[in-house]
Formats: C-alpha cells, structure tokens, sequence
C-alpha cells in the first residue's frame, strides 16, 4: 500500500512536473518562439541589423558631427558643442529658409488636399472615360521631381513658354524670379512673410503630387457603401449636405494619411528646387535641403551641414512622430 | 597580396578587353600580367566638369591624342555636369573624403587646390614628374605658384582663361554708334545710352551666384588694383577698406543696367542675349568665347568683339585648369602618362582651341588659335596676374561659399553695408 502511495506520489509528481511547463507556456506563449518565427526572425535580422547601422547609426553620425568643428576639407571631431546650430540661426539665409519652407508646407499640402479632393469627387460622379481623367492625373506622378523642375523652370521663365504669349496682352509675370515679400514683417535679419516666387514651385510641385492625393480619395470614396448614401438621400439630405456631413468626415484618416506623406517630401524637398529654380534671387526659393547640400559639398563646412540636416529630421519629426503615437494607441 | 592579384586580375582583364587574341589568352595570361606590374595597362579614370559643347569638344580631342600614344591604357571621362563644376566639386569631395579617388581630376590652380587637396594632404607633390618632363621653364613662374604650396608642385596646368574680359555685340555697338569702354565712368555712360535705345546694357545670368562674384572682383580690381587686389586676399587689407565700399558701391551702379530676368538665366542663357542683340555686354570668363563660337556659331570681331573689363586693362584674372595626381590612387604611372600627355605642347594645343582658353606652356604652337586666343595669349604674358576669386583661386572654397551668399543677397538689396560686413565676417575663413 505504502509503496503504492508512494508510486502515486511520484506519479502526481512528476504529472505536475510536467504540466508545469505545459501551464507556463499557456500563461506566456510569447516566450517560445516557433520554427516558423525562427525562420522570420532569420530573415528580418539582416536587414534589421543594415537599418540599425546605415538609417539610425548614421543619424547618430550625423548628429556627431553636427556639434563638432568639422568645418574643412580635414575631419576634425573636437566638440563644439552648439555652435553650429547658433550659427544656423543667426544666418540670414537659414532664416530665409524656415520661413521659405513654412509657407511651401502650407501651400503645397493644402493645395494638393484641396485639389486631390475636388477631382476625385468629380471623377467619383460616374461620368464616362473615367480612367482616362484618372491616368491624366496620376501620370505626372511617374516623373522625377528634377523632370518636373527642369520642365517647369521653362514654362514659367518670365522670357520663354506661355509667358510670351501673356507679355501680348501687356502681362509680364516674374514668376519664381520675383523677390518680393508679401504682407511681410521683420523677423530675425530677414523679412516674414510669402515670398511671391514660392508659389511658382508650389505650381510645380502640386502638378506633380495631386495624383497622389487624387487616387487616395477615390479609393477612400469608393470604399464608402452606396447604401450610406441612399439612407441621408431617404432622410432627405441634398447632396451637398451628403458630402458634407457623411462622406467627409469618413475621408478623414486618408486626408491625415495625405497630410503625413506630404509633409515629409515638403519638408525634405530639394531636387524639384535644385532643378527648377536654385536658391534664388535673395535666397526667396532655397530650402533647408538645398542649403544642407551647398554647405557641406560645396562650402566643405560639413558640421554645418550636419547640423541643418539634423534641424530637418526634426522639423520632420514634428509631423511623424504624433501621427506614429497616435497609430500606437488605436493599435491597443 | 590580394592585392596584388586583383589589381593583376583586373589589369590582364583590360587587357583581354582590348581585343587581344582569344587562343593565347589562357597561356598568355600569367605572362601579360606579369609584364603589366611595371608596364602600365589598365585605366586612367578622368574627372571633369566639361561637359559643355567647346569645353567637351577640347576634352575629347586630349583623350583621342592620349589613346593614340597609349593605346593600351583605357579613359574612363568621368565628366559630371553643372555650370563651373558646382555639381562636379560635390562628387569630388564625396570620393576623396571616402579614400575612392579619381586618377586624376581637374581642379582650380590657386586656393582651390593648395588651401583644399593639398591642405588636406589628399595630393602627391610632382617636383621631380616636373623635372622629368622638363617643364621647369615651360610653364611662367607665376602660374607654377598658383599649384605649389610650401615648395611643392601639385598639378599640371592645361589652360588659361581669362575672368575680366567683356564680350560686347558688334552690331549693337555699331547701330548705336558706340565706342568700346575702357573707365568705368565711360562704362556708365556708354550703358545709359544702351538702355535709352531700348537694349540691356549687361547682360546678366546668376542663377548661380558666381558669375554676380566675377563682376563684383573685377571692380574690386579695377578700383584696388593688382597688389592690392592680392593683399585682399592675403588678408593684408581689410574689406572695410574705403575702396572696398567704393567697389561695392561701383556693383550696385552697374547692377541696375542688367536684364531683369537675371535670376532666372545662367551664363550660357545670358551669353545668348548678347548674340541675339537683346543685350549688348556681358562680363564672362573666355569660356563664353567658345560658346558664341561653337554653339551660336558667331565669328570673332565680326559678330562679337571683346575688351578687358574697364579699369582692368594690363591685368589678366587667371582661371587655370589643372590636373593633378591624388594620394592612393592605384596606378601613379599611368596617370603620370595622362598627365605628361596634358602637359605637353601637342596636348595643350589639341584641348586649347576648342574649349576657347589659352595654353599654359609659353611654348605652343600660336599658329593653332584664332584671333581672340592670339590677343589673350599676347596679354597674358605681357600683364598682371591675378587671382579669381569666383572661381576660387583667390580664396578657399568656404569663403567663396560665403561671398557667394553675400553677393546673392546683395544683388537683390543693394545693401552696401551689408556685403561689407558679411565679407568682413567671413575673412577669418581667408
């Protein structure tokens, strides 16, 4: 009998010894990873390991070099702390800079928004050809910014394109060689306010992008059962009200999603500007991209460069990071 | 050792790229290479900014004259484009910084190369390639300066080109009865009866702010005068000196008689204004000679005349374009072979006349160019050397970067006292 207690004994022993393990791996299935997972895991890991070292290793780089005195043709990594970046903003033409991409950002992302929006909902009315009109649209997408700049800076040359047909009924347009300020006011050494040339650039890069936006509503319009439309029409709501108080608001994720992708080429713009107009007469068209570029490759002051590289993955931040937040949380 | 074999893997490859006989190659091989460690096959990789029709054309008639001497060794034109090799310097500077230099490349002589390269300790110094070659009194002494640093020679010049010339439209002239001229009070009134009939006395592309700077120094000459001008530089005379204002002063007069659209245009879209007759002047470096010539197809004295910038007679603002040999590059010999082909009076008359600039030998071939590079090649022995600062001769690439700026901003504002303070800050970068 003893012997027998004993052998159940051991035998509930060991049966909890083994559902031990077995109510652990219920408790925290994370912790044992699968073949399967194995052979992700393997795959993920180079690029991983490439994306730590080239994408956030080189941030660091960067970040390095922008607070040390690397100012010459000669490496020279001694700290200099935040010169630089003082440097940066007491310069006239990055001043010049911030405001030239503040009112680039608005104008472009609320245009392409605008645009975008009005299109699709016209091409959403059913109307004939309608792939047609779309591959319209998307088609300048397919070009390269500096294919779109080149081609722009002829149109809009105050002394070639359209323009000499204008100049016939007495209109002379400068275009993104006029380098006034509207309603502007000091601030800094520069004057705050729209530089008329931007909006030439902003033609340019709208033509280009409204495409995009425009194939993003009409997916997002698409996407919008017909019978919510039917259910306000039954209710008595003219179309417009439909637009306004049913289907706008669905189309909100996708004109955030707009916004996120826009903002990121606004802010980080160079080669359409590159191609299409330099910095410009009184730097009215340079962007922080372009001034980085000239700085370091052509100036040599590479922790200058650094530094407004820096100051632009920030200014990108801005925008990216709450938009990644907020992602996290309706995750859950 | 892997070294070695590579370097032999790749040069008994070129030379099977070549065209040489299929049966022997495999035989052949260990031999050919063998025979290729001190013989010299492989590639000469050449880095330019000439890409533009006359600058393009002279480049290619070097390499044809270097593969007709050496036709075992490949060129590789590794040209990149932009207006005064804006584009090309980045590239440069990527590569160099990253230990993957060109064979050779072309670089300013002056600040641009000794303050740059050679400070940098990127270049090997070629006194005794000199020697060798013979080119000790080949060269003026001047220009041997403009390459040297500390006693050492680091590049070979090609050409000379000339920054204070004004190139005018004859007919524009003759039409308005005018006369060529040569004080800058002439230089104003001659523009005031331009822009009363109706034409753009100077015409004007800064799309890229050098060509603003190449005025801007070519006053300051003409007000400073040579010594001076180079003291400038040297750091000797400060910018708030009262005839550093005056100049600035003098840029601001003759920048309200340029074409409106400047901003918009480059030097080539500018230089075409005066062979259309919209405008009547432009100040350009010779470049723009061959560029009416080869690309407007106008003729010299006929269509276009030129004269030196006014007050600047007797001095000659010196562009050189000079080849060098970078540290770590794979193959010194063949380069040396490119560059002694450069050097050499068929080389310098071969690239010369089509690209418009004036050989640096004092001993080439006259007969070989036309009647603006006989009168260049006459001035330049006869004058004053002097300096580009535009084109980075006069002062280091960071402080041209910055006086680039300030002239940028100034062509719009007209600040006086801004561009002198600007300068002023940035002299500590001389």
């Amino acid at each position: 009998m003893a012997e027998q207690a004993v052998d159940r004994q051991e035998q509930e022993y060991t049966e909890s010894r083994q559902q031990q393990p077995a109510e652990h791996k219920e408790k925290k299935p994370k912790k044992k990873i699968s073949g399967d997972q194995w052979v992700a895991l393997g795959f993920l890991a180079p690029s991983f390991i490439l994306v730590l070292i080239f994408v956030y290793g080189f941030i660091g780089w960067t970040g390095w070099v922008s607070v040390s005195n690397w100012n010459t043709l000669v490496p020279d990594f001694s700290f200099a702390g935040l010169k630089n970046y003082i440097y940066l903003f007491n310069d006239y033409r990055f001043q010049a800079d911030l405001r030239n991409t503040v009112f680039f950002t608005i104008l472009f992302i609320g245009l392409v928004i605008v645009m975008g929006l009005g299109l699709s909902i016209l091409i959403d009315q059913k109307l004939k050809g309608e792939s047609l009109f779309r591959n319209i649209f998307l088609f300048p997408m397919a070009l390269s910014f500096v294919v779109t700049g080149v081609v722009w800076q002829w149109l809009l040359n105050p002394s070639t394109g359209y323009n000499q047909f204008l100049a016939v009924f007495g209109i002379q347009p400068k275009w993104y060689t006029d380098t006034n300020i509207l309603a502007g006011f000091e601030w800094g050494s520069i004057e705050f306010g729209l530089p008329v040339a931007i909006i030439a650039v902003v033609i340019a890069a709208v033509w280009q992008m409204t495409g995009f936006s425009l194939a993003m509503y009409l997916a997002g319009l698409r996407g919008i059962p017909d019978e919510l439309r039917e259910a306000a029409r039954m209710d008595g709501a003219s179309e417009f009200q439909i637009y306004k108080k049913v289907i706008l608001p669905m189309l909100m994720p996708i004109t955030v999603s707009v916004i996120i992708i826009m903002a990121h080429i606004s802010l980080k713009i160079f080669d359409l500007i590159y191609a299409m107009t330099g910095s410009g007469a009184n730097f009215v068209t340079d962007v922080p991209g372009v001034y980085m570029f000239e700085t370091t490759f052509r100036g040599n002051y590479y922790a200058n460069g650094a530094a407004i590289a820096i100051i632009m993955l920030l200014l990108v931040a801005v925008f990216i990071v709450p938009y990644l937040l907020a992602n996290r949380r309706s995750d859950g | 050792m892997v070294m070695a074999l590579v370097i032999a893997a790749c040069s008994s490859d070129s030379s099977s790229d070549g065209g040489e006989d299929a049966d022997a190659s495999d035989g052949g091989d260990s031999g050919e290479s063998a025979e290729s460690g001190g013989g010299g096959e492989g590639t000469v990789e050449i880095f330019s900014w000439w890409t533009g029709a006359g600058e393009e054309d002279g480049l290619l008639a070097l390499i044809d004259l270097f593969e007709q001497e050496h036709p075992d060794i490949t060129v590789d034109n590794a040209a990149v484009a932009g207006g005064a090799g804006t584009n090309a310097k980045a590239v440069l500077a990527t590569r160099m910084q990253g230990d993957d230099p060109p064979s050779t490349f072309q670089v300013h002589g002056g600040a641009e190369l000794n303050e740059g390269w050679v400070a940098a300790d990127k270049m090997e110094p070629l006194n005794d390639f000199y020697e060798e070659q013979g080119w000790m009194d080949k060269f003026p002494q001047d220009l041997i300066d403009m390459v040297s640093k500390d006693g050492n020679i680091y590049s070979v010049p090609v050409n000379i080109h000339r920054g204070n010339v004004v190139f005018y439209n004859k007919q524009v002239f003759e039409d308005n009865g005018l006369e060529v001229p040569t004080t800058y009070d002439e230089f104003i009134e001659v523009a005031d009866q331009l822009q009363d009939a109706g034409v753009t006395p100077l015409a004007l592309g800064d799309k890229e702010a050098w060509t603003a700077t190449q005025i801007f120094e070519n006053i300051l000459l003409g007000e400073l005068g040579p010594d001076d001008y180079k003291s400038l530089w040297a750091g000797d005379i400060p910018f708030d000196d009262d005839r550093v204002v005056a100049a600035a002063e003098k840029f601001k007069t003759v920048l309200g008689y340029v074409n409106e659209d400047h901003a918009s245009r480059n030097w080539q879209d500018a230089a075409q204004l005066v062979g259309d007759g919209e405008a009547a002047m432009i100040n350009m470096g010779d470049w723009a000679k061959g560029y009416f010539s080869n690309d407007l197809e106008l003729e010299t004295n006929k269509d276009f005349g030129y004269f030196a910038f006014p007050e600047t007679d007797g001095d000659f603002m010196v562009i050189t374009d000079t080849f060098g040999l970078p540290k770590g590059v794979e193959n010194p010999d063949e380069v040396k072979e490119f560059l002694s082909v450069l050097g050499s009076v068929e080389g310098q008359d071969a690239f010369n006349p089509l690209k418009g600039s004036i050989p640096a030998r004092v001993d080439a071939d006259e007969s070989k160019y036309d009647e603006y590079g006989k009168d260049a090649m006459k001035d330049f022995n006869e004058s004053n050397l002097t300096p580009s600062l535009a084109h980075g001769s006069a002062a280091a690439e960071g402080f041209v970067t910055k006086a680039n700026q300030a002239v940028n901003i100034f062509v719009t504002q007209l600040d006086v006292d801004n561009l002198i303070n600007t300068l002023k800050n940035a002299a500590s970068e001389l």
